[in-house]
């Protein structure tokens, strides 16, 4: 069974990653783009019958820094 | 007095930062392993080195913030045990929960190694006593991740309770506020992203550094 955690950061956290790619971007002539944000994408192989709860938990304790990330959990 | 520095894989600073401590203490510090379960008894100062703990996966520190000792050094600094976090010392700490706010990438991307212009905030504390307040000091940095950061109100409480050591005296990695170096509230635990071990005597090219450990020093000894 997958699970999948979804780490971004927090709106107002500054992301010079982000904004480096937003510079990137509109020097390749994509102009319409008007923000950008880089997260991460953690996919975790975990035994059936693991609750989303479990998964947030792993989340709040490891896989997201909660000063400056937000996370999003799905399973299946 | 009585010291030890927790050895991380990754670690890089650890060797720099035994030498300096058992250059102003006269005593060679013990050297922890990140998998060990306890601490030696009475331990006046545990230090966390500068480097790449588990080649900063996930996140700088996130890692090493939840190995065996980290637990033990956490219970430590709740018995008002000193703990100093240099770089990648700094984002175990915070990492850990022992400081507030975060170390994020540069604001310019790039990876700093230079030395910078601090400004010593605060004196009153076992690991800055013997600067002046105020004083100016050249201290290395060497870091990717060290853009701190923190809600406003909590940027706000720092000032206010005395809680920031060190700023930085020109701009270097876009940190709320030119903070460079935090305390707990407490002020037995001190991170800080510049490298005062690296600064310890003249072969050096300076020594601005080494009076951080003769703080330390003249407190315990």
């Amino acid at each position: 069974m997958k699970a999948r955690v979804t780490v971004s950061l927090k709106p107002g956290v500054l992301d010079p990653q982000g904004r480096a790619i937003h510079h990137a971007l509109e020097g390749l002539g994509f102009g319409q783009v008007a923000d950008v944000r880089v997260g991460k994408v953690i996919e975790l192989d975990v035994a059936d019958g693991t609750t989303e709860s479990q998964v947030a938990e792993m989340a709040r304790k490891l896989l997201a820094n909660t000063v400056i990330e937000n996370f999003k959990v799905d399973l299946g | 007095m009585k010291t030890a520095v927790v050895v991380f894989p990754g670690s890089n600073c650890d060797r720099d930062l035994m030498v300096a401590l058992e250059l102003v203490t006269g005593r060679a510090p013990i050297a922890l392993w990140h998998d060990d379960k306890e601490l030696p008894e009475e331990l006046d100062l545990i230090a966390l080195p500068g480097g790449f703990s588990h080649g900063d996966y996930l996140r700088s520190g996130a890692i090493a913030a939840r190995a065996p000792i980290m637990r033990e050094v956490i219970a430590a600094a709740g018995r008002g045990t000193p703990v100093l976090g240099i770089c990648n010392g700094f984002q175990v700490l915070t990492e850990a929960g022992l400081l507030p706010g975060a170390l994020m990438r540069n604001a310019g991307l790039d990876f700093v190694c230079r030395d910078v212009k601090l400004e010593v905030v605060n004196t009153q504390t076992p690991f800055t006593s013997a600067y002046r307040p105020g004083e100016p000091v050249t201290i290395p940095v060497a870091h990717h991740d060290g853009n701190f950061q923190a809600d406003s109100d909590t940027l706000d409480r720092l000032e206010q309770q005395g809680q920031v050591a060190f700023r930085y005296a020109e701009e270097v990695n876009g940190s709320a506020r030119n903070i460079a170096g935090i305390l707990n509230h407490r002020r037995n635990v001190l991170g800080m992203m510049p490298h005062p071990e690296r600064v310890v005597e003249p072969a050096h090219g300076g020594t601005d550094g080494r009076r951080m450990f003769e703080s330390l020093f003249s407190a315990f000894a």
